[in-house]
């Protein structure tokens, strides 16, 4: 496993390079460095409860790498649902934080909309990574609770920095 | 099963970790930001942040993935006890990945921002703080991931759906909690 982790340690690295270039526009705008971690934390989430879910079904020798394949589907769409509910929430409860703790240069709905605009991104970005490395471990020959955790989460934490920032300068910049 | 049903069940067993998770994640950053001094002070601080965060998912969330597929395979019993030898291994393989990586990711942290020309602390000070919060967050998260898969599978939960959240979450706020906490200490041992 130690080789592996080295690899998504370098990866990591990069997205923590991208944290530093845009330190700028993070301390400009306070609610969005509250929502750094909550967002990249939450693309990890989703990544990883689908990559267990369907871990286990492929030990169990439920799983069929087929897209009408019952069981994939089905996690897919609850992992869109899961980013819809959620995402707002987390928007909404880092504007309120921050507007507590010390005032914030965006309004509630702005923040709302980059968390939620965000989360379905990555939700989508998150499923396909998922399936593809689940994937690759099945033709590779590798057990998926080594590989494809490790990786789904690393990979949607990058991801959660570069959506994060690419809606923000859709939306705000 | 068809897809609806799928949905509606992953849905319902991942909602209320997800909220919990996502109340600790909104808690990490309000760490984060109040660590603004040491984040200055210590430069290249702020890109180790996401490489730490990520180990402590990686290696523990790993160990929660081994210990859910083992109880569902029945291989393990969810029992507190220091003489299961697969359990045993499985804690000691972590905790010796977690505090490796660590320091292995603050040596390329340091290399890649002096090939870079950025700014960077000592080498020493980057490796020192990464191996105590190393450290220190790997034995709180293996406590944690053991006792909620434990726990969780006892009372008819799934453990596949508890773990990966559960270690995030703790692996966030335990995580920045420990690299403040290990800043500091290196700080005030002459670390610069």
């Amino acid at each position: 496993m130690f080789p592996v982790l080295v690899v998504l340690t370098a990866i990591e690295l990069g997205s923590g390079l991208v944290l530093d270039t845009f330190e700028s526009v993070l301390l400009r705008y306070p609610s969005l460095l509250v929502l750094v971690p909550v967002t990249i934390g939450m693309a990890g989430n989703l990544g990883s409860i689908l990559a267990a879910r369907l871990s286990t079904a492929f030990h169990l020798g439920l799983l069929s790498f087929d897209p009408t394949d019952d069981r994939l589907a089905g996690n897919a769409v609850a992992t869109v649902a899961l980013a819809v509910t959620v995402f707002p929430l987390v928007g909404a409860g880092a504007w309120g934080l921050q507007s507590a703790l010390g005032g914030t240069r965006l309004s509630l709905v702005s923040v709302v909309t980059i968390a939620l605009a965000s989360g379905v991104t990555l939700a989508v970005l998150a499923i396909a990574v998922t399936t593809l490395t689940t994937y690759a471990a099945y033709r590779f020959e590798l057990d998926p609770d080594d590989v494809v955790i490790p990786v789904v989460t690393n990979v949607c934490d990058v991801l959660g920095v570069l959506v994060l920032f690419g809606v923000v300068r859709l939306l705000v910049t | 099963m068809t897809v609806r049903e799928v949905a509606i069940e992953a849905y319902r067993e991942s909602i209320p970790v997800l909220l919990l998770s996502a109340a600790g994640g909104l808690f990490a950053g309000v760490v984060l930001g109040g660590m603004d001094a040491e984040l200055e002070r210590v430069a290249g601080l702020l890109v180790l942040v996401p490489a730490l965060l990520a180990t402590r998912g990686n290696v523990y969330g790993s160990l929660g993935a081994r210990l859910g597929s083992a109880l569902h395979q029945g291989l393990v019993e969810p029992r507190f006890s220091l003489a299961d030898e697969r359990v045993n291994a499985a804690v000691a393989a972590a905790l010796a990945n977690g505090v490796l990586v660590s320091g292995v990711a603050a040596v390329l942290a340091v290399a890649l921002l002096v090939a870079l020309g950025r700014p960077s602390a000592p080498l020493m000070t980057l490796v020192g703080i990464a191996l105590v919060a190393g450290f220190v967050s790997g034995v709180l998260l293996t406590i944690a991931v053991v006792s909620v898969v434990f726990v969780g599978y006892r009372r008819g939960l799934n453990p596949d759906t508890l773990a990966g959240p559960v270690v995030t979450t703790t692996g966030d706020v335990v995580g920045i909690a420990t690299l403040l906490a290990a800043t500091r200490f290196v700080l005030a041992l002459g670390g610069a």
